[in-house]
């Protein structure tokens, strides 16, 4: 998979995650993959929520260690 | 995607510090998922919207009054349950510290950078006394009928 950017939004509470994302986004072009880094539980729900409304795609998730891990395509 | 832009308002009524967070956190996350948000605030909500420092201006008795007895600013608001005269927010804000969470000033600086617009109820204003130099910049002053223009599109409308 071939990642655009990379954001740390480790430590961070609810909103700070899907603010940081969305900024990061923004840099983005359609297509490309942003990969997101965080400990908030409530992203697990939050990011997809938040990708599926904004018109991109999680390509793929996981969980290790308590970081949550995102790959998001731009849409 | 070039479909029109999603609509959040929120009225902000109450001067509360946790309801005024859940206010702003919500108008940030809108505002994440590309929104147009509009946070009007009316009455002791207007209290988030005051400068820290005292602004020196011409006031009547009742105008002071009102001054000294409301909080001047987001970050001397009181909780609306455990408030403790005072203690309270003290103990939020430590847990807040503790959790990374974003205390209130920053929520609303964030929410300006993200293009929110903060709006103060120009009637509430004149009722409470407030002066326009004594909030902050970059807010707009409207009416009822500016709020349901942009309520009547609004695919989110919260009252808190």
């Amino acid at each position: 998979m071939n990642v655009a950017k990379v954001l740390d939004a480790k430590g961070l509470a609810c909103p700070m995650p899907v603010v940081r994302a969305k900024k990061a986004m923004d840099e983005l072009e359609s297509g490309q993959v942003l990969e997101v880094h965080t400990t908030d539980k409530g992203a697990k729900n939050d990011l997809p929520a938040w990708a599926k409304t904004s018109g991109h795609t999680v390509i793929d998730m996981k969980e290790e260690n308590g970081v949550l891990t995102f790959w998001i395509q731009k849409g | 995607m070039a479909q029109p832009k999603k609509k959040t308002t929120i009225i902000l009524f109450s001067g509360d510090y946790d309801k005024a967070m859940a206010a702003y956190i919500i108008a940030n996350g809108a505002a994440a998922y590309d929104h147009d948000v509009t946070i009007f605030h009316t009455f002791w909500g207007l209290n988030a919207l005051r400068k820290e420092a005292p602004v020196s201006v011409q006031k009547g008795f009742l105008e002071k009054m009102f001054a000294k007895m409301m909080p001047r600013g987001a970050d001397r608001m009181g909780l609306s349950r455990m408030n403790f005269a005072g203690i309270g927010p003290k103990l939020i804000k430590k847990v807040i510290k503790k959790h990374n969470a974003m205390p209130l000033p920053q929520l609303i600086e964030m929410a300006k950078e993200q293009g929110v617009k903060l709006v103060a109820c120009q009637m509430t204003v004149d009722l409470l006394g407030l002066k326009p130099e004594e909030l902050i910049d970059g807010i707009e002053f409207a009416g009822v009928a500016a709020y349901l223009a942009d309520a009547s599109e609004g695919n989110v409308n919260l009252f808190i």
